[in-house]
Parts: structure tokens; sequence; C-alpha cells
């Protein structure tokens, strides 16, 4: 086993950032312990992005290797923006845990294992022909081999525990606190908020809380009176200089959640979140069915159509209709897209989406539905496609989709990933007086009003709901005559109602902002085009690269559809234009029909994970 | 009015003259076959909107995809045609985002029945506040002509040359097993029966669903003549009243006598002396009842018409915790951003 020193190979102290993942059985509490990592990290300070990867099996078989959970972090100053590409410290809390995430450890990284879970079943169940702890394997690595479950049971059992009810199974259950407690030791964090949060969830039983607490500051002992050499370089990461303000930690699905409420807020419409369970969007149902009892509506639907038709009755009706779901269920929504497009009714759609096709890989990330959202309907029907390109960006990209689908009275689809879902940043909270208001109006003068009649500047129709004196109206899929809205099947009409369709969109373009270089040389090399959840790894591979001295540049889409104003000239300042998406190439194939004359590279991965800084940086420097 | 949004410059609506069916007819041209059943039924709903008096800005009517659900563009209320089978779910919607809408939905046997089988099922057993007015002609007429679930076994059709061997669906059994509270049936032409049941469906707060038997003039004629013909209709069908015995025939010589021991019902005679069963007496409330009567058919059994079933429960709406007129605001905005685990960077 190696003692070299722990990241020589890293910038020096001050701008240094870890990765830490954690991994174990599903039912090791892996997940929680990322989070409470995370919101220790947090309130130390530093900047972090995190990765929860977990199996869609609920529980499968312990000890498996299909049943390992993970979670990753990575920490350090306010230029974290991936959950990092290898792993500076893993945490494996069996031998399966070790087996699926031993690659992720770099060369020379310190690998944290339970010996008491290396026992003989234990390592069949993983597969191990040899024990992994004394066959060689791990050489590379430095090992920490801690008989953790028996630590945890001393600590959790002890000062009158067990006589207060406290079972050796209550006790095993802990070990996950005592591994927690020694990684806040490796990074000098605090670990009160963990106590006191175990303090909270086991509120009903003190002394289950009291052993948890005990096998966590076990942990955290046993790095202090071990001679265990704690790397130098975890102790000083760099802290995040942040912008002032009031931060909290934020997941994609909790900036999908608040953004929907703050454009409810902001356009005094009542929400009404129509869903049917489907991971990983299900979610957001959740969050959103907490606020019921504040002014926020859900509605759990006995299918997907439903979900789509029911939010789409809401908008009809006045509300902020809104569904959201993933791949197979954007697939059956199609039919109720098309309608809501026909009637011109304001409507957001979430696509979180997840490796496909059909069941796919339900909790892995991909961007492949990107075809569908711009194009998979019958007939017709143009829509604006927003991408929300990290958690905190969710907040701002659904806001932006409900102010442009009340503006221009449109269905509105808001792509997010499993990845960016589940992932956790700092979010710094907006300052809601000055967040502007959607305007609504529903100032419409019933002398001669037609339903689709039309704002000469957006293109929207007068959004007149039932219960308004003056205003009845009959609104169809059958199509409509361009004005008077009544059932018309003349050939010129529906050539000037498709016509309108498609020239809402420009109007939609017009609107948004015009697409700019975000990272990197204004002009130059390599100028890498993404959207979505790729922007953080393509941030940072940039940002390296540009600290090499390389004319590299970074523009990424949040409007898919309509495309941003400016795109072709920000093209035309680069000698190499690399398209990067967790696709085979539709962005790809769409830029390549939109601007023929511009000689697009693909970079595409397909495999249900992100992308690394490696891959990112390799494929740029082939251009270089 | 009953609008959430309070910036709104229409006029007050005109509450004292007293509405006429006039007032709930549309511009629209009516493009129904000549001779449809939706002529009929149309009609009926009309003068049913005219007699129970909410004010057309506040009535809406969904409906799906076939002949029937043209219903809205004919109709000067709100209306929204939406697409095949997806109508109680749209209205489901609709009733969420205003409670105090008077909220109707239209769909013909294949629209409630086959493709949208699921939404009634959910809308039955929510009971959301919904009248669901089914038009039952046993056959799809707007994609001309082929069997529907209603269909008879046997049907000849475009898709069933040969006979088709399915079972139809008895809709009104169909709507008790989802645990629908109110169950009526009527037939288009019934002009002195059907308003009556269309007013009893709006008066439910919940959902109520009503099978109207009808006439497709081109591609299913006469399929419920037998039922609705002034000659044999009397003998064909029983119509229910709650707490009347359950007599029909153009004499008043028939009775149902239930035996509650098989499930089953029987013609029994009424009106001559030492009779060996008792009529039964119709209770709406009773679904083991409701369950037998909806089963009845020819040619052992009249068809029942009118309320087979009514269970008064609190509607969807109803139950919902939220105060349905509630918003988020700026302050409720606020404080649930700072309710998480915040820090402060100064």
């Amino acid at each position: 086993m190696l003692d070299q020193p722990f990241a020589s190979d890293l910038p020096a102290a001050g701008t240094a950032a870890a990765v830490v993942r954690f991994a174990g059985d599903s039912g090791d509490g892996i997940q929680t312990l990322g989070s409470e990592f995370t919101k220790s990290s947090a309130l130390t300070g530093h900047g972090f992005m995190t990765f929860p990867d977990f199996p869609a099996e609920i529980r499968a078989p312990a000890g498996t290797t299909f049943g390992v959970s993970a979670f990753q972090i990575q920490i350090g100053g306010d230029a974290v923006k991936t959950h990092g590409d290898t792993v500076d410290v893993l945490v494996a809390l069996n031998p399966a845990a070790l087996k699926t995430n031993l690659p992720s450890l770099r060369p020379g990284g310190l690998l944290l294992i339970d010996t008491d879970a290396f026992n003989k079943r234990g390592l069949e169940k993983a597969g191990y022909e040899t024990n992994p702890l004394e066959d060689g394997s791990l050489d590379d690595v430095r090992v920490e081999a801690v008989e953790i479950s028996r630590l945890t049971r001393e600590a959790a059992l002890a000062d009158g525990r067990a006589e207060a009810g406290v079972t050796k199974k209550d006790a095993d259950k802990a070990r996950n606190f005592w591994a927690l407690g020694l990684v806040y030791w490796m990074f000098e964090q605090d670990r009160s908020a963990t106590a006191t949060w175990l303090g909270t969830k086991f509120g009903k039983r003190p002394e289950i809380a009291a052993a948890n607490v005990a096998a966590l500051d076990a942990g955290h002992t046993y790095g202090d009176v071990t001679d265990m050499a704690p790397p130098t370089r975890l102790r000083a990461l760099a802290a995040a200089q942040p912008k002032p303000g009031t931060y909290e930690t934020l997941t994609g699905i909790d900036g999908i959640v608040l953004g929907l409420t703050a454009a409810s807020a902001l356009s005094g419409l009542r929400l009404h979140y129509c869903s049917y369970p489907i991971t990983p969007a299900s979610a957001i149902l959740h969050g959103l069915a907490k606020l019921e009892g504040e002014g926020v509506a859900t509605f759990q639907a006995e299918d997907e159509i439903a979900a789509a038709t029911a939010a789409i009755g809401a908008s009809f009706a006045g509300g902020l209709g809104v569904t959201g779901t993933s791949g197979p269920g954007m697939a059956l929504k199609a039919e109720a897209l098309g309608l809501a497009a026909a009637a011109e009714l304001p409507l957001i759609v979430v696509d979180v989406q997840r490796a496909g096709p059909s069941t796919g890989m339900p909790t892995k990330v991909e961007q492949a539905d990107l075809n569908m959202a711009l194009k998979g309907r019958h007939g017709e029907a143009p829509l604006p496609v927003f991408a929300a390109a990290g958690p905190g960006d969710s907040f701002d990209t659904v806001l932006q989709a409900a102010r442009v689908a009340t503006k221009f009275m449109t269905p509105v689809i808001v792509l997010s990933d499993a990845y960016t879902a589940n992932a956790a940043e700092p979010w710094r909270l907006p300052d809601v007086d000055a967040m502007a208001d959607i305007a609504i109006n529903r100032d419409i003068d019933p002398e001669g009003f037609h339903p689709f009649r039309r704002d000469e500047d957006s293109l929207a129709r007068a959004w007149a709901v039932p219960g308004m004196t003056g205003l009845a109206h009959r609104l169809g899929g059958i199509e409509r005559a361009a004005g008077s809205g009544h059932i018309s099947y003349d050939p010129d009409n529906h050539q000037e109602m498709t016509d309108l369709r498609a020239a809402k969109l420009d109007r939609i373009r017009d609107f948004l902002p015009a697409a700019k270089i975000e990272t990197g040389d204004d002009a130059g090399r390599v100028l890498v085009v993404g959207w979505g959840s790729t922007r953080g790894v393509l941030k940072t591979t940039v940002e390296e690269l540009n600290a090499e001295g390389h004319a590299v540049g970074h523009l990424h889409l949040r409007s898919l559809s309509p495309l941003p104003r400016g795109l072709e000239e920000a093209f035309g300042l680069f000698d190499h234009v690399v398209v990067a998406e967790l696709n085979s190439g539709q962005l790809l194939d769409e830029l390549r029909a939109r601007f023929p004359h511009i000689p697009f590279r693909g970079l595409n991965k397909v495999t249900g994970q992100p992308f690394t800084v490696a891959e990112i940086d390799a494929a740029l420097r082939e251009h270089l | 009015m009953n609008v959430m949004n309070p910036d709104i410059s229409a006029p007050e609506a005109d509450t004292t003259t007293p509405l006429t069916a006039r007032d709930f007819t549309s511009d629209q041209e009516v493009r129904w076959c000549p001779g449809c059943g939706d002529y009929a039924i149309l009609k009926a709903v009309r003068a049913t909107l005219a007699e129970v008096g909410r004010r057309p800005e506040d009535v809406v009517f969904v409906s799906g995809i076939g002949c029937a659900a043209r219903f809205p563009y004919y109709l000067a209320s709100y209306g929204f045609h939406t697409i095949h089978g997806r109508a109680p779910a749209v209205a489901t919607g609709v009733k969420m985002a205003n409670p105090d809408l008077d909220v109707w939905v239209v769909g013909g046997d294949g629209d409630f029945l086959s493709i949208g089988g699921n939404h009634l099922m959910h809308a039955l057993r929510r009971n959301v506040d919904l009248n669901l007015l089914m038009p039952n002609n046993a056959v799809y007429g707007l994609t001309k002509g082929q069997y529907s679930p209603a269909s008879a076994t046997g049907m000849r059709s475009p898709s069933s040359p040969g006979g088709s061997v399915e079972a139809p669906v008895n809709a009104a059994m169909l709507a008790l097993g989802a645990g629908a509270r109110f169950v009526a049936r009527s037939a288009d032409t019934l002009q002195d029966h059907l308003p009556g049941v269309l007013k009893a469906a709006h008066a439910n707060r919940g959902t109520s669903f009503v099978e109207i038997l009808q006439n497709c003039v081109v591609f299913n004629d006469g399929a419920f003549d037998a039922v609705k013909d002034k000659a044999t209709g009397a003998e064909r069908t029983i119509r229910l009243e709650h707490g009347k015995p359950l007599v029909f025939g153009a004499e008043g010589d028939k009775g149902i006598h239930v035996d509650w021991a098989t499930g089953t019902a029987r013609v029994v005679p009424v009106g001559q002396g030492g009779a060996v069963y008792d009529v039964t007496v119709h209770d709406q409330t009773n679904l083991a009842l409701a369950t037998i009567l909806a089963r009845m058919e020819g040619p052992d059994l009249p068809v029942a018409l009118g309320v087979i079933y009514h269970a008064p429960g609190a509607s969807f709406t109803d139950l919902r915790e939220d105060d349905p007129t509630r918003t988020m605001d700026r302050a409720g905005l606020s404080r649930l951003l700072s309710a998480g685990k915040t820090w402060t960077v100064s």
C-alpha cells in the first residue's frame, strides 16, 4: 500500500478541491450520509456539487453489487461546478460497494473500508474469489481498513444505551455515521448539524439518536487518536468566497419546485401541478404536494395522459397548469401537447430525462429526449423547449418557461435530467421583492371579443377564462379560423394558422436573450456547445484550458427551440465547434440542419453517466 | 362571476332575467346527420340548463372526440373540445382550478367506454363534481361505423364483417363498479324523461353518470327502437322512481320482483289479487338493487330508465384540504425560500 503524499498532483492549497464518494448497500443510508456531508460542507463555507448514484431497485438483495448505492461530492472553492471525475476519498461499507466503486478512486486515493463487512459471506455475495484486502488488488491506493462495525457497536451500546433499549441491530445501523464522523475529521468539518439532525430524526427514540451520535463522535475521535495521518490537502481546502447573501443547498428538483411556486407567486395564478408517479420526476410531485395548503394544488392523475390533460383543463380555467414526467411519460403526453398548442393555452411540461428507450435505466442520466421535445408531435406544432443547466438554473428555467407560456399563450417544454434533478449545489436565495411580475392580461373587452384575436407583438391570443361574463367561447382541437376561432376547414386558413404557430416561435426568439459565450475566449480555436446538465463539466474544462492559455470557449444553450439570436455569429468566431451532449448527436443534427456550412463535431456519450472533465478535455484538445 | 382574478373589465352578469334555452344556443350551425339522436339530446340539455339557471359564463362543456363531442360548439357557454377519451381528465383540471363552475362532460360510448375508459373510472371513483353525459349509440359513427365496446355481440360492421365476437360493456354496471354515486339512464327522444334525469344529475354534487341511449341514423339505425318506441317502449322499459314500486307496462300491469337470495329480478303481474310475489320498491340508495336494475335487458326484463343509483357523498374538490381560491404570494414565497437550512455569507 502506498504511503505517498495525498494529492501532490493537484493545484496548490487554497484552490484545491476534493472528491468524496460514499458507497454501500441500498439499505446503508448512503444517500443520508451524502446529504449530511453536503449540508456540513455548505455550512463550512465550501462550494460543492453532488452526484447521488443509486440503483432503480428500492431494496435489492443486501450485499449484492446491483444493490450498491453511492453518493459523490466535490467540495472546494467557488470554481467547483462538477461532482469530480475521480475520487480522492472512497468510503466502501461492504465488498460489493468496493467492487463497483473502486474504479472511480484515483491512484493514491484514500479508501476507507469496514473490515467487519469483508467476511466470507460478504465477499461471496460481491463475487470476490479472493479477499481484495489480501490479494494485492488495492496496492495503488491508500487503504484505511477499520473494524467499523465493532467500533460502532462499542460506542453505540456504551454509557447505558444498551440498557436503555439500543439493540445490537440498532448499533449496526449506526456504522454509516461512524464513517461519516471520520470523514468529518478528515475535512475538519463541524458535525453538530448532523448531531442535531439525528436528534430530530429519532425524536421519538432519543436513545437511538444518542447511539448514532455516539457512533458519529467515535468515528471522529478515531481520527484524532490513531496515527492515521490526515492528508494535509484535505485540511487546506479552499473555502468558497461567494457573493454575499443567504444560501441553501439546492437540488434540481428543489429548483423546479421553487421555480414553479415562484411563477405562481409572481403571476397570481394558482399552480396546478398534475403528474403521475415516475422516476425520477416524482420528486417534483412530492415537493409540491407538501405545499398544499399554501396555495399550491397538486393532482396525482391516473396516468400520464390524464396528468397532461388535467393540467390543460386547469389552464383553460385560468390556473397555471403544469405537468411533469420522465421520458416514457413524455411519449404519452404527445397528443395532449398537440391540443395545448392548437388551443394556444399556457402549459409547462417538465421532462426529467432518464436513460431510455422504454424503461431503460430509470435513475441514470441521458439527454436523449431532445428530438421528442423538439419534434415529437403529430402535425406541425412547434413549441418552446428550454433546458435547465443545473440545480440553481432549474429555478430560473421554469420561471422563464412560465413567463413565455403566459406571455405567448403556448405550452413550454422544460428539459431536466436525472443528473441535475438529484445533484445539489449551493444556491443564493433570490430577492423576492426584486423579481418582476409575470403580468397576466385579463383586461379583455367583450365588445367584439373573439378567442383567437391576437396581440400584434406577441401573437398571443387573449386568455379569457370561464366565469368571465361576455367572453364565453369554445376552444378545440379542430382547426380554428384565424381571429374568430370558429371551426374552419378552409385551406388558406390552415396555412395561415400553421404559419402563425411558427411565427410565434420567432417572437419568442426576439424575447429571449441572445446567445453568448459564457466562459472563455470570445473568439479562438474551439467552441464547445452544450445544453442542460453538462454545463458544469463544460465550464470547468474550458476554464482549465483557458488557464493553460488555450483559446477555448463555452456556449450553453438555455433554449433549444427557438434557438437564440446570435448563434451563427458566435459559431463563426471559432475554428472548430464541438457539440457535447449525452445522446448520439441530437442537437448536433439540429445545428447541422440549421447551419449547414458550419462543420460541427459531436462529442457524445450514452452510458447513463455524466461527462467527466477528462473526457471533455481530451476531445477539445484534439482541435487545439 | 366565479373568477379568481379580480382585474376583469367585463360587465357584471344580468342575474335577474330568467334564462331560456336560447341563452344557451351558440351561433354555430349544428352539423350532425339529419335524424341523429344528438339533436334531441342537445334540445334537452339546453332546456335543462335554462331551468337550473346557472349563468352561461359559469357553465363549461368539455368533450372528447366523436359525434357527441361536438356538443360544446353548439352551446353558448364556455366549451372545450379536447382529445379522444380524455375529457373527464380535462374537466377534472377545470373543476380543480375553479370548483364553482358548472362542468359538464359529453362523450359517446367509444369516447367513455373505450379509449377513455380509464379516465371515466377515475373521475367516478374520485367523485369529481362533473355531469358526465354519455350518448350511447353502440357504434363508432364519426369514423364510419365500426363496432364499439357497447355494440351487441354479432354486430356486422366494416371492422367486424363476420360479426363481432366481443361482449358489450354495460355502461351502468361499469360505473357502479367504479364507485359512481350517481348512475342514471335515459334515451334521446324521451323528452318527457331525459330533462328530469339531467336535472337530477346536475343536482348531485359529485360525478353524475348519465347513459343516454341514442340513435345513429346512419350506422346503427333503430338499435334502441324497441326501447324508445311509444308502442313497445312501455313494455320494454321501466321508469324508475325513488320510493315507488317497480311497475311498468302500458297498463301498469307488470312489476319487478327482486329475489334477494339469488340477486335476480323477475317480472310479476300487478293488480291481480293474491299475487305470489311482492313488487319491489325502488330505493336509489341501494347498491345491490342498483346492480340488479342496471343489468336488466330484453327480452325477458325491461330496460331500467331513470336514476338507478344515487348515494350522495362529498365531492373531490370538497374533500381537498386546500382553499381553491388561495394562491401563493410573494410573502409566502419568501417564507418558503428561507424555510430550508440556510446559511448567510456577508
